[in-house]
């Protein structure tokens, strides 16, 4: 009898518990935040993470049809490794079910999530990855900022028109394809305004974390080129600068837009003055309403002036939500078509309007390093 | 290549050469005396470098205070590290120990992560250290003139130690067989204790140097100079200290002349450092300094 009355008692709670975890409706939307924020592009991650907490406290709340739902960020570490990158995203789509995935900086590691979004079809917004790659064939992929093809070629044209450069030597993160595409991007262009086949005079490469590139700038020497382009991790182009000039090299040194990052200038020091590299957004030239109310309430809030990439997060999770919205529900498909349409939305770094591609066409900024800062120089629009 | 071209990269191999070696003879004291691949090795020098940079930055000490109070804490830390995670391993098989090492590793990188931050510094170089001087058209800074005057001037002292000392010959002994020295009214645990204690202030000060000419630091700045060093500890014979100069000389020496000649392949300079362990490894697996042991790890 006693037996019984267990048996009927453990029913009813396995009931209750049944009744309690049944489908009830999600009470918030999930915006997963997927960043390096440990290993070496640490750095670029936590400004990127930086402004999608910013965006998140402006704006907590998304409207989908005539609910209004909290907006909750999940952050998860891709650890700057690609293989992490792949878990991380997995985890995203398969255990905290996230409507949308914010990230990454680096293009290999939005790579190595590009399968997994589109296999899970939840969209992903990339903020800062610039590679042509991430969004290619994959249209649950999108991104917030311009392609390398285009920032190779406006650095190209630095080179030639700006700096009169008829020869160039290429030192290239080979470990990362970020570096290894838009090095390819700059060398096609630079062919082509000098007309001539051989004015890259040499491709060095490095590996990601290697500290001494002696060798490599040894060999620079050699060349004598009138420019060196050299996009990479910012810990390790703050590296190459720095010996570069200990050994003697006074050529100009060009990049692309990670190096715009404190640590860049923490680690290169006097070494870094007067490099010049292109990126997304300059804080001396707001563009939109969305620029001004990103700028006062970042320097309210941080007391300094923000990154490039910390506007794009800002702006990544701005389209998300507007698309969202636009969606009036929470179904993937119709969040990707929404995306998918976004057309002149005014974020913080500009108007956005994404191509057929997924990838935002805009103008771009060319930046150098005046004691100890980051310096607006010129805007570039798009061709 | 013009002639100034190879002085240069002579002068780079040999700076480069020359602080392997300096990490190498950390690796090679341990495994000498204890029989033990210190994993955390690499780890150990990354704690130094934090140390000595918080020294400069939080606390304001000049440079050389900080590289002496890094490296005095760092031996301590060392010592430290032992007594917890190997000592009680001592009488286990030595794949015990030697998991425990690489356990200790791990431990290390993510509380450096949790206490440092995974975002790298950068290391604000005393000025003395980065001047550059120029040989007609060859450079250089003077830290790299530094290191290996402080390597070789290391190697002496310590030879003298291990050779000429009391500590030393009880040090040769324990190296030899632990429970005759033991029987021998050695007190191993000291022995072993010093032992570690030089292990981590070489390790301490090679992170010191490190961080100076490549004024870089994140929790992770450990690992591949880690597996670097111990390779180049390896390549002259594990365990011998003149070995392990050697080797790390020969290491940078190669790693800076593939870049040189073989520029395309520049990318591949680790895999080339790790091809180099497997060859000596299969035609003279005592490395080039080493003494034939009938027991290895």
């Amino acid at each position: 009898m006693k037996k019984a009355v267990g048996i009927v008692l453990l029913a009813m709670g396995i009931a209750a518990l049944i009744v309690a975890c049944g489908p009830a409706a999600p009470k918030t939307v999930k915006f997963g935040v997927f960043e390096p924020l440990t290993g070496a592009n640490a750095g670029g991650g936590a400004l990127e993470v930086e402004g999608i907490k910013l965006a998140n406290e402006l704006y907590p709340t998304v409207k989908v049809g005539d609910k209004e739902y909290k907006i909750e960020l999940v952050i998860a570490d891709n650890k700057s490794d690609k293989v992490e990158a792949a878990n991380a995203a997995q985890r995203l789509v398969d255990k905290d079910k996230v409507n949308v995935v914010l990230g990454s900086w680096g293009s290999s590691l939005s790579m190595a999530a590009g399968p997994i979004v589109k296999n899970a079809k939840v969209s992903a917004i990339g903020l800062s990855c610039t590679n042509p790659l991430v969004t290619k064939d994959n249209e649950y992929y999108f991104r917030v900022c311009f392609i390398d093809p285009f920032q190779g070629t406006v650095m190209a044209n630095y080179a030639f028109k700006n700096l009169s450069a008829k020869k160039a030597v290429i030192i290239r993160e080979i470990s990362n394809d970020y570096s290894v595409g838009l090095a390819k991007f700059f060398a096609d262009a630079f062919k082509q305004l000098t007309g001539d086949e051989n004015a890259i005079l040499s491709e060095l490469n490095y590996n990601t974390g290697d500290t001494d590139f002696s060798a490599q700038l040894t060999e620079v020497k050699k060349f004598k080129p009138d420019v060196i382009f050299a996009p990479g991790n910012y810990t390790e182009s703050a590296l190459i600068i720095k010996q570069a000039k200990e050994l003697g090299i006074a050529v100009p040194f060009l990049g692309g837009d990670t190096w715009e990052t404190p640590e860049f200038i923490d680690v290169g020091k006097k070494a870094v003055e007067g490099v010049v590299f292109s990126t997304f957004f300059a804080t001396e030239t707001p563009i939109t309403d969305t620029s001004k109310v990103f700028l006062d309430a970042y320097r309210q809030k941080y007391n300094k002036e923000p990154a490039a990439v910390t506007a794009l997060g800002f702006d990544g999770y701005l389209v998300a939500r507007d698309a969202i919205q636009r969606a009036g529900s929470l179904d993937k498909d119709k969040v990707r078509e929404a995306i998918a349409v976004t057309k002149d939305y005014p974020g913080a770094t500009g108007m956005i309007t994404l191509n057929e591609d997924g990838d935002a066409v805009k103008s771009a900024v060319i930046k150098t390093v005046q004691d100890g800062k980051f310096v607006y120089m010129a805007t570039v629009q798009p061709y | 290549m013009t002639l100034s071209l190879l002085f240069q990269h002579i002068v780079n191999a040999l700076s480069l050469g020359s602080l392997y070696a300096l990490i190498a003879i950390g690796y090679t004291m341990v495994y000498g005396i204890l029989r033990l691949i210190n994993f955390a090795h690499g780890d150990i020098f990354m704690l130094g470098a934090y140390v000595a940079f918080y020294g400069i930055t939080l606390v304001s000490l000049p440079w050389w205070a900080a590289l002496l109070v890094s490296i005095v804490f760092t031996a301590f830390f060392g010592v430290g590290l032992e007594r917890v995670a190997y000592k009680p391993l001592r009488d286990s098989p030595r794949i015990s120990i030697m998991i425990s090492a690489i356990g200790a590793s791990f431990l290390l990188e993510s509380l450096g992560v949790l206490i440092f931050g995974g975002r790298p510094k950068g290391v604000p170089v005393p000025d003395v250290l980065s001047r550059v001087i120029h040989f007609g058209s060859v450079s250089m800074v003077t830290i790299s003139l530094i290191i290996p005057l402080f390597t070789f001037a290391l190697l002496g002292v310590l030879l003298w130690i291990v050779n000429k000392t009391k500590t030393g010959m009880a040090m040769r002994a324990v190296s030899t067989d632990i429970e005759a020295a033991r029987l021998m009214a050695v007190d191993v645990n000291k022995i072993v204790s010093f032992t570690f204690g030089i292990g981590s202030l070489l390790a301490a000060f090679g992170g010191i140097m490190w961080s100076f000419k490549y004024p870089q630091l994140n929790p992770l700045m450990g690992v591949m100079p880690g597996l670097k060093c111990f390779i180049a500890a390896v390549i002259g014979g594990i365990g011998s200290i003149g070995g392990a100069v050697l080797g790390g000389f020969l290491l940078g020496i190669i790693e800076i002349m593939m870049v040189a000649f073989l520029p395309t392949l520049s990318g591949y300079r680790d895999a080339f450092a790790f091809i180099l362990l497997i060859v000596v490894l299969l035609v003279k697996p005592t490395g080039l300094l080493g003494k034939r042991q009938a027991e290895k790890v």
